[in-house]
């Protein structure tokens, strides 16, 4: 097991309710140093609201989420984030930042100097396979799906914060790029060795990720285990997710 | 060729100063409007409960008369007055909605999810507002900094009836005096300054706009540098215009016959003393002429004692002019601490005027005779006379008046509505230099129903005290206007298109008084 048994996060008890409805009720959940963790379920069953609960975007109703052993109430907020990258689906780059300023903005947030943040910008950008002479000028909407996804996978590394949040960030993009994506990532990961919980609905993509897969349903953990764990479990959800492996076997055998 | 003839006989120069004085009112109020507004804009942002009241009050301003704004501003202290001050907070308050609700449409429509992925990485609020959500929000709040600036150069047309100038000033004269070459003249060059105006900042849109396509960073910052750079040359140039030296201030009403005798009070004074005189003549009526000279906001204005009588100190009607000067003077001195100087001479009674070719095809002469015949004819009358105690509904009840059809009109538009043919008798002023050019005549007031009007001077006391000079100079001017002096110079202004100034001064060398 590549897990160490230091602890990055952790969720204790964790509830959160919006207008009375309960989005996530009891969560407990202990994510490792350097280990990715994948949130696997279907559209509102809470993986998003945990990601936020993290970098405390949202605080939980009730219970206690802890990064590095202190609880995210306790933590000065930007201070908080800005030690974990945040990466969500396409829109989340700045339209008027070019991808040199995007890529390089928590580091200016950080003062940086400058001649340094150009430096790690462009590392970052030859790291994510963007031809930094080609690409640092440009603005978001002169890029392809799949580029915008590398800038924003490069700017939630850009300050080598130890933890990283990623929201479906291939969501949107045509299953061969897609492919090529999840590929560097895990380059990446294997490179970088940091704490990354990784938000998904597609199992495929949650078997090539993740180190440990969390199954939600319905606001809590069904399952969470590697992947041979999860392919054995009986639960109903785990089933569901597991018959969309092999649709047309599926299709054929009732 | 004839543009050129109308401009050459126009004073150009006076265009210039004119449209000056305008771009500074509508610069100085965007100016102040874009200081409070667009930080009032973000508050609502952070402080949505905020929203609806301030947008709401916002949109109740807009729709508030800008006369009606002006009148309740005479008198109010330091904003209010009369002249430039007043003007620019009307304005300013009109140009506020569309850019308190611009800044707040504009920055919070900027995408729910690029604002997440600021606050996930760690920006502050400050920093998300400054870096995110103002640079993206800046073309629609450009948008409504130009909606107010368009706003603002109509507005500000409506800023001479208050003495703040521009180019409304010619407008009003316009009106006055029946001259649509004089309208245009106010009319065009703020057409076209509204014209550039909307060009100029949406040519700034534009680059805003495209920035992120062709221009680098610096060019941003360049045009939003070069912008206020502008803002604050034009504001300083404004503040420069402001101190100008005037001791005391003339005002006069807004038509023809008013701003000659507030020129010729101001002549007048400028001659045989050394005191500066600044003119705000054309200020929006009677009411708005009396607050201000009772403010202490214009040392004088010329007033009729009729007028004072009935619509000031709201008196029924006398018919010995001595009784009713006796009754003013004591009553201004009483309640006003205003002083009644002694009469110029004339005296401009109201006069219900018909067109010569009907007074002679119906044979009247007289009100009583003309009463016969009102059921016929369509009247023309003026908001002010319809609402008078001493006005239309005294005269009707007195002659037994009625009429087919009762049109209400502003003032200087009668004279064109009876040329035209548009109305049959109208009610205005016995030395309109314009009845006899067009060829009118004046109805007898055979039951002598309206009371002496007579000209005097209407001086505040705390500024005679201050001046004393000034009581002989103004006494000078006593008895020495006749009715028909009074009314050459309306015709030589309206009709001859004569500069006031220049009539005036011939006016005073003809009585050796320059």
């Amino acid at each position: 097991m590549p897990q160490s048994p230091e602890i990055a996060v952790e969720f204790r008890d964790v509830s959160f309710q919006i207008n009375d409805r309960e989005i996530l009720s009891h969560l407990n959940l202990t994510i490792y140093q350097g280990e990715t963790i994948v949130l696997l379920g279907r559209s509102g069953s809470g993986k998003t609201t945990t990601l936020k609960l993290i970098n405390h975007l949202l605080m939980p109703t009730t219970g206690l989420v802890l990064v590095d052993d202190r609880s995210t109430a306790k933590w000065e907020t930007i201070a908080l984030r800005r030690r974990i990258g945040y990466a969500i689906q396409d829109i989340g780059l700045f339209p008027h930042f070019n991808v040199a300023e995007n890529i390089g903005l928590v580091p200016s947030l950080e003062k940086w100097h400058k001649q340094r943040i150009e430096t790690r910008v462009y590392e970052m950008l030859n790291l994510v396979g963007l031809e930094p002479g080609i690409f640092a000028q440009r603005y978001p909407h002169q890029l392809s799906g799949g580029q915008r996804q590398r800038v924003g996978v490069a700017r939630a590394l850009a300050a080598d914060p130890p933890i990283l949040l990623m929201d479906e960030p291939f969501g949107a993009l045509d299953p061969i790029t897609r492919l090529e994506l999840q590929q560097q990532f895990q380059y990446l990961q294997t490179q970088l060795g940091k704490t990354v919980v990784f938000v998904t609905h597609d199992i495929q993509e949650a078997f090539v990720l993740g180190t440990r897969i969390g199954l939600m349903y319905e606001g809590d953990l069904a399952v969470l285990g590697t992947q041979a764990e999860l392919l054995q479990s009986q639960h109903p959800e785990a089933r569901a997710f597991i018959d969309c492996l092999n649709p047309w076997q599926n299709g054929e055998n009732t | 060729m004839k543009a050129i003839d109308l401009l050459s006989n126009r004073d150009i120069s006076e265009i210039l100063v004119r449209s000056g004085e305008h771009l500074v009112l509508v610069a100085i109020a965007m100016g102040v409007a874009i200081a409070i507004g667009i930080p009032l804009g973000i508050t609502i942002t952070r402080y949505p409960r905020l929203a609806s009241p301030i947008l709401g009050i916002a949109n109740a301003l807009q729709t508030i008369p800008s006369l009606a704004i002006f009148g309740f501003l005479i008198s109010v202290p330091f904003l209010g007055g009369i002249g430039k001050n007043p003007a620019i907070v009307a304005l300013t308050l009109y140009a506020l909605l569309p850019l308190i609700r611009n800044t707040y449409i504009g920055i919070t429509s900027v995408d729910p999810a690029v604002r997440e992925a600021g606050k996930g990485m760690g920006m502050t609020d400050w920093q998300l507002l400054t870096q995110v959500e103002i640079p993206l929000a800046s073309g629609v709040i450009l948008a409504g900094i130009r909606v107010a600036t368009a706003i603002s150069v109509g507005v500000a047309t409506i800023a001479a009836a208050i003495g703040g100038g521009g180019l409304g000033v010619f407008i009003f004269r316009g009106l006055a005096t029946v001259d649509n070459r004089l309208i245009l003249t106010g009319a065009i060059p703020a057409a076209a300054i509204a014209l550039g105006a909307d060009l100029a900042l949406g040519w700034v849109e534009t680059r805003l706009r495209q920035q992120p396509v062709r221009l680098g960073k610096l060019d941003r910052k360049v045009t939003i540098g070069g912008a206020i750079l502008a803002l604050l040359l034009v504001s300083l140039i404004a503040l420069n215009y402001f101190q100008t030296p005037a001791t005391i201030t003339i005002g006069s009403k807004n038509f023809t016959e008013q701003i000659i005798l507030g020129e010729l009070l101001a002549q007048q004074i400028e001659t045989h003393t050394k005191i500066k005189v600044d003119r705000q003549l054309n200020l929006g009526g009677t009411f708005i002429c009396h607050e201000a000279v009772k403010a202490g906001k214009i040392a004088g204005y010329v007033e009729y004692t009729g007028t004072s009588l009935t619509a000031i100190l709201k008196q029924d009607p006398i018919e010995d002019p001595q009784v009713v000067f006796d009754k003013i003077k004591q009553a201004y001195d009483r309640q006003f601490q205003l002083e009644v100087m002694l009469p110029l001479g004339f005296e401009n009674t109201f006069a219900f005027i018909i067109r010569n070719e009907d007074a002679k095809r119906l044979q009247i002469k007289t009100l009583s005779e003309a009463a016969k015949y009102t059921p016929q004819l369509r009247g023309g009358f003026g908001y002010e006379f319809l609402e008078r105690k001493d006005g239309y509904p005294a005269v009707a009840k007195t002659y037994g008046l009625k009429f087919a059809k009762i049109q209400q009109m502003e003032f200087g538009l009668m004279y064109q509505a009876l040329k035209e043919q548009k109305v049959d008798l109208i009610a205005a002023n016995s030395t309109d230099g314009l009845i006899p050019v067009l060829d009118l005549v004046i109805l007898e007031d055979d039951k002598k129903y309206f009371p002496p009007y007579q000209a005097v001077p209407i001086f505040n006391q705390a500024t005679l005290t201050k001046y004393p000079e000034l009581r002989s100079v103004i006494n000078q001017l006593a008895g020495m206007i006749s009715t028909k002096d009074i009314q050459n110079m309306n015709y030589q202004v309206d009709n001859k298109s004569r500069p006031v100034d220049r009539v005036v001064r011939a006016w005073l060398k003809s009585k050796n008084l320059a």
